[in-house]
């Protein structure tokens, strides 16, 4: 767990001295205030977070990938996996530490979104189920979308190869529903069950369902497991 | 822990494709607690893909490596415990300064954290980097890099100490004072270091091993070495037949030097050297057909190892 830590903390310091995930922050930040604001001019604006979360989802499949994509591309490149790995640390506390760095920052990127609930609580009335289901429901998501950042940057040396396949993977994730209405019978349950969108959107309406939670922590589990794997195989070559 | 007796790092029957070419082939040796080992080799010889193995970066295709008697595939964290490493490219994190990035492989390689400030402490002086605590590594010339990836190498205080090729691309000045260094840690630990330049290894080391195209083909002190290298001709025979005999009737062939019997993996293999100039080929088939043995193949060394040797020795090359 020491060794978890000390990789989480190293990643987490990185992440708050350098000008890329501020930026990243800063991009997150806006955009979600915009999508926060865009129904206000509404001659019956409603008083809730549902714009909010539609953005911040479309949001984060590229902001995401652009936290992860540096954590183990890098230290391929630097040849600081060298070290790295001939330390006296397994594989997974690797990832882990590292993986747990990116959900910090995103956590605290997402916090910074509380000034809107703030605003709201202050100026209307919402209905607070929805707004803390929705806040459950996107650190899910979150979570899941670090995970595939994980991997892809644990594929290659290239940051930006990285991020982009995550990126891609991340929206065939999200839009498989549309596909899903193309097919029928078995095949669209099962791709329209893929679909990270679906899974998100009763969390935004307050809903709190396992079946949905279950398909996030699962989601995250198996990138970041693939990503475990991944890092072994590469010792091979 | 091994007891005394048992060598310190044992290397068996290594080999590695990184493709469809073996980098290093049936490589065996082993070094011995608080000896110095130099590992000599032209470029591409497969001295970092050795060291690679041995520090447990990557699993090796074929053989075996223990460190203190641990397996480094199998009982790996114990034996990466036990290893300090300062890798041929010195890759460090060029955002962190020394201190900070000393402090991370320090908790990394499991340092108690109330010892690691004062083993900290004794590593910056070690290695001479008093000045730069709090510089960013990033902004360290090329020597100082070097200083502050020995001195990561050194921290946990391991008994092994892995140096691929330590004194490359530093000034005449750093590299005397490197050499010091490793000498004074070689006192306690068991240091292996690689080179291509002769004269350093014969300078720094207590025994030698020369490898060329992934093979080991010489073992010994360096005056030895430097004494027997030149003037000699080898031949590799593989004869199916009792190992004792074969030897000693190829000894007994008018010219032969010396007869290595068998050691590696394969059971069949004899390195027969003899005095330069002669090809002693056809008296050695007629010799082992005439004793009813198998005469399974036989070969000059591809590079004689005269010729290795001068390259060893000329420095142009680094
Ligand atoms: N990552 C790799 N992928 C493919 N081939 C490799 C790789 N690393 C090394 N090789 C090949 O393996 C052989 C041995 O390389 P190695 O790096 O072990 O040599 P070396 O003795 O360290 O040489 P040098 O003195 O140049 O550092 C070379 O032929 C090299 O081309
Ligand atoms: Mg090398």
């Amino acid at each position: 767990m020491q060794r978890v830590q000390a990789v989480a903390w190293k990643e987490i310091q990185v992440y708050f001295s350098s000008p890329m995930a501020y930026i990243v922050g800063m991009i997150f930040l806006a955009l979600t205030g915009f999508f926060f604001v865009r129904d206000f001019g509404n001659p019956f604006p409603e008083a809730s977070l549902s714009s909010f979360y539609q953005g911040a989802t479309i949001i984060m499949i590229l902001l995401a990938p652009a936290l992860t994509m540096r954590l183990l591309a890098e230290e391929r490149k630097l040849g600081t996996v060298e070290l790295l790995l001939t330390a006296p640390v397994r594989d997974w506390e690797v990832v882990a530490g590292k993986y747990l760095a990116s959900l910090v920052f995103l956590m605290a990127m997402v916090a910074l979104t509380g000034y809107y609930v703030l605003l709201l609580f202050i100026f209307a009335s919402p209905d607070p189920g929805p707004i803390y289901a929705g806040y459950l429901g996107l650190f899910l998501y979150g979570a899941a979308a670090l995970a595939v950042g994980m991997l892809t940057s644990s594929l290659t040396n290239n940051q930006i190869v990285a991020a982009v396949v995550a990126m891609g993977i991340l929206l065939v994730l999200y839009f498989s529903d549309f596909a899903a209405a193309a097919v029928t019978g078995l095949p669209a349950t099962i791709i329209g069950e893929m679909s990270i969108k679906t899974h998100f959107d009763d969390f935004g309406l307050g809903v709190i369902d396992t079946k949905h939670i279950v398909y996030f922590v699962c989601v995250t589990a198996v990138f970041l497991f693939i990503t475990v794997r991944a890092l072994e195989a590469r010792r091979w070559r | 822990m091994s007891n005394n007796g048992s060598p310190m790092i044992e290397v068996k029957g290594l080999t590695h494709f990184y493709g469809p070419r073996p980098a290093i082939e049936d490589v065996n040796f082993e070094v011995q607690r608080g000896e110095i080992l130099g590992f000599l080799g032209p470029n591409g010889a497969g001295k970092t893909t050795t060291m690679r193995i041995i520090t447990g970066f990557m699993p090796p295709t074929q053989g075996k490596v223990t460190v203190a008697g641990f397996d480094v595939v199998e009982q790996a964290l114990e034996a990466r415990r036990r290893v300090g490493y300062l890798p041929e490219t010195v890759p460090l994190y060029t955002e962190m300064t020394v201190t900070s990035y000393l402090k991370y492989m320090g908790t990394l390689r499991g340092v108690p954290s109330r010892k690691l400030k004062v083993r900290i402490g004794e590593v910056i002086d070690l290695c001479r980097l008093g000045d730069y605590r709090r510089t960013i590594i990033g902004k360290l010339s090329k020597g100082f890099r070097q200083r502050v990836g020995v001195a990561q190498a050194i921290l946990h205080d391991p008994e092994v100490l892995v140096l691929d090729e330590p004194t490359i691309g530093i000034d005449p000045i750093q590299v005397v004072e490197t050499r010091r260094l490793i000498q004074d840690l070689g006192k306690e630990q068991t240091v292996v270091l690689s080179s291509h330049i002769l004269p350093e290894v014969s300078m720094l080391c207590q025994r030698v091993l020369i490898i060329h195209q992934g093979h080991i083909v010489a073992e010994d002190t360096p005056q030895r070495l430097a004494q027997n290298l030149q003037g000699v001709e080898r031949i590799e025979v593989e004869v199916r037949g009792p190992a004792a005999e074969v030897a000693a009737a190829l000894r007994r062939i008018n010219g032969v030097t010396d007869v290595q019997p068998p050691t590696g993996r394969n059971r069949n293999l004899f390195i027969v050297q003899a005095r330069h100039g002669l090809d002693l080929r056809d008296e050695i088939s007629r010799v082992v057909i005439s004793q009813g043995w198998g005469l399974l193949s036989m070969r000059m060394s591809t590079m004689s190892l005269e010729e290795i040797f001068l390259k060893l020795t000329t420095r142009e090359e680094s």
